[in-house]
């Protein structure tokens, strides 16, 4: 409960400060006393001791937005599972303006950042119109893991549980717009989206040495995004081994979420039936794609981004 | 930039005499995870185990010296550490991991710490990443062949496999010793392994290899701060006897011309896959 009254005060802070501007609230709560009428009464009273708790030094943070399409919320709660660091990041890089589950906003603003969850339903009107205004209206949009990004089980594991009996058509958002960057897995791990929003500040306010590690860094993720929007544990036969890359880490095996993956005479072997086509296999084997540039400056980087967070020292 | 970054390069053995009398070279690996074990630096540490078939390791989370020991020597197979990456931090539960590795299984790693895309809870658990000099690999079957074969020697007969001075050796337990030109296993090499552009394991805390030492002992490059941490502190407590790699034969010299001769060699064949087709080439992982 700790986490989740946290949030509130953040995001009610924050949400109050579009409207400061204007009369003060105050009037209304002074005049008040009234018993509330709308839920909406309530919350005036509590935003402003959220705003004064709430001094914000940091102007230029860039903006992010999480637009759940259809997903289990899995990958929000991978961004949340980043504990103390979520609070850093909406702390001193970015401000949440957008997210259902999180922040009080119906419609989906200008945005930096779109971290987009779930595929597109073809039969709801309302996630076709959205994923299309989160295009228009976000200057990055990220698949925010597998189903985003491949359709992962939202695909193939309805197992006849339709909101409505007419929905049965799901595509990873990248087959109805350009998507940028790609964090793949079911759920992506806590610490790779934690990465790519402290990138992304990088990019867009960074020093010039910043965004050419920050561009660098999500290279690898934005050529996952051009490469397609279908994916299965049979990649790693047909684009590793069968291109003659495998050497046989096993690190498939291990990033595999549902154990889907075993290493047999140094190579993977993979359960088909298992798969949920989450791309996580790909994505972390390192004969997919490497960067020298990036993975020469591991220690930099993993120094820099726990300085990010506060951390350091270590 | 043959031999990546390091803070400092020596010669080295384990002062530890049970761990010499079957270690490969100078026992770096099993001393220095022993030393870690002993001072709650690691709380275990991933290592080629024993397997079920003679000579083919399997990963195994050691927790103890004594599953070290068993660890000991070169296996010249795949041994999959990295599949045990996140079991280490979930089902075992270890905070401070420790992992050996070839040097693309600690490109992995680093992949894996920077990227953790599929790798929840594992980028600030590792305490001590140590990398093996490898130039290439075998897959079981072709070492199977090698030693069964061309050397005609079971397996299970072999105490100790080696390659050094051009030569793939193995010895048994009644003394004998076969080998046979190192030229004669290139064609048993696994083909992920000719596209490899690292020798001395530049992405690890620290790397070691019998390479540039004499018999008995190994070169040591401590790499990160985390590596001098643990190197330092092991050699301060007498872990380890060392010797300044200048003083020793054939010393760096040979270690920047062998990873010279590997890279050189494997940027050809990523090169020549560009072109491997008619107006067709294979993939290239490096970007």
């Amino acid at each position: 409960m700790g986490l989740l009254s946290r949030l509130k005060e953040i995001f009610k802070g924050k949400e109050q400060e579009p409207e400061k501007p204007g009369k003060p609230a105050a009037g209304k709560v002074a005049v008040g006393k009234k018993p509330a009428k709308k839920p909406s009464d309530v919350k005036v009273e509590q935003k402003l001791e959220g705003k004064i708790k709430e001094e914000k030094p940091v102007v230029n943070k860039i903006t992010v937005g999480h637009v759940h399409m259809s997903g289990c919320t899995g990958c929000l709660v991978s961004l949340a599972d980043n504990y103390e660091g979520l609070f850093k990041i909406l702390d001193d890089y970015a401000d949440l303006v957008y997210c259902l589950t999180l922040a009080d906003v119906r419609h989906i603003p200008e945005m930096d950042v779109a971290l987009v969850e779930g595929s597109v339903c073809l039969q709801d009107e309302c996630s076709v119109r959205e994923i299309k205004e989160t295009r228009e209206k976000a200057k990055i949009v990220v698949a925010l893991g597998g189903c985003a990004a491949y359709g992962n089980i939202t695909r193939f594991c309805r197992g006849g549980q339709w909101n409505q009996p007419q929905h049965e058509s799901y595509v990873p958002i990248g087959d109805l717009i350009d998507v940028d960057v790609y964090i793949p897995s079911c759920p992506p791990g806590a610490e790779a989206i934690r990465n790519v929003c402290v990138m992304a500040y990088l990019l867009l306010q960074g020093t010039d040495e910043q965004k050419e590690l920050a561009a660098a860094y999500l290279k690898p993720l934005m050529n996952l995004a051009q490469r397609g929007t279908e994916a299965c544990g049979c990649d790693l036969i047909y684009d590793v081994i069968n291109q003659g890359l495998c050497m046989g880490c096993g690190t498939c095996a291990a990033a595999c979420p549902v154990r889907a993956i075993t290493i047999e005479y140094g190579r993977p072997n993979i359960d088909r039936e298992m798969c949920i086509k989450c791309g996580a296999c790909y994505a972390q084997c390192p004969r997919s794609e490497l960067s020298f540039d990036v993975l020469n400056q591991f220690e930099g980087i993993l120094e820099a981004i726990d300085g990010a967070m506060g951390k350091g020292g270590e | 930039m043959v031999l990546g970054n390091y803070k400092t390069a020596v010669s080295a053995r384990a002062a530890d005499a049970e761990i010499l009398k079957c270690s490969q070279d100078g026992g770096i690996v099993t001393q220095l995870f022993a030393y870690a074990l002993e001072e709650g630096i690691i709380d275990g540490a991933i290592v080629a185990g024993p397997g079920e078939e003679p000579w083919k390791p399997e990963p195994l989370v050691a927790t103890t010296k004594a599953e070290l020991l068993a660890a000991r020597g070169t296996k010249y197979t795949i041994s999959p550490n990295m599949m045990l990456i996140k079991e280490a931090t979930r089902s075992y539960g270890l905070d401070k991991v420790g992992i050996v590795g070839t040097p693309c299984q600690m490109q992995a790693l680093r992949k894996a710490q920077l990227y953790p895309i599929a790798m929840r809870k594992v980028p600030d658990k590792i305490a001590l990443a140590i990398g093996i000099f490898c130039m290439e690999n075998f897959p079981y079957m072709g070492l199977e062949t090698i030693v069964e074969d061309h050397c005609a020697t079971k397996m299970e007969s072999a105490v100790k496999m080696d390659i050094g001075k051009g030569k793939f050796s193995v010895y048994t337990e009644r003394g004998a010793l076969s080998q046979i030109p190192l030229a004669a296993t290139h064609k048993y090499e696994q083909p992920g392994c000719h596209v490899c552009l690292d020798y001395v394991a530049n992405l690890a805390d620290v790397s070691t290899g019998s390479v540039g030492s004499p018999d008995g002992w190994s070169t040591v490059f401590v790499r990160t701060k985390k590596g001098d941490d643990v190197w330092s502190k092991a050699v301060a407590a007498g872990y380890f006897e060392t010797k300044d790699i200048a003083s020793v034969k054939p010393g760096l010299d040979l270690v920047t011309k062998l990873a010279t001769g590997k890279i050189d060699k494997n940027k050809k064949t990523v090169e020549e896959r560009a072109s491997f087709g008619v107006g067709k080439g294979l993939r290239n992982p490096y970007i």
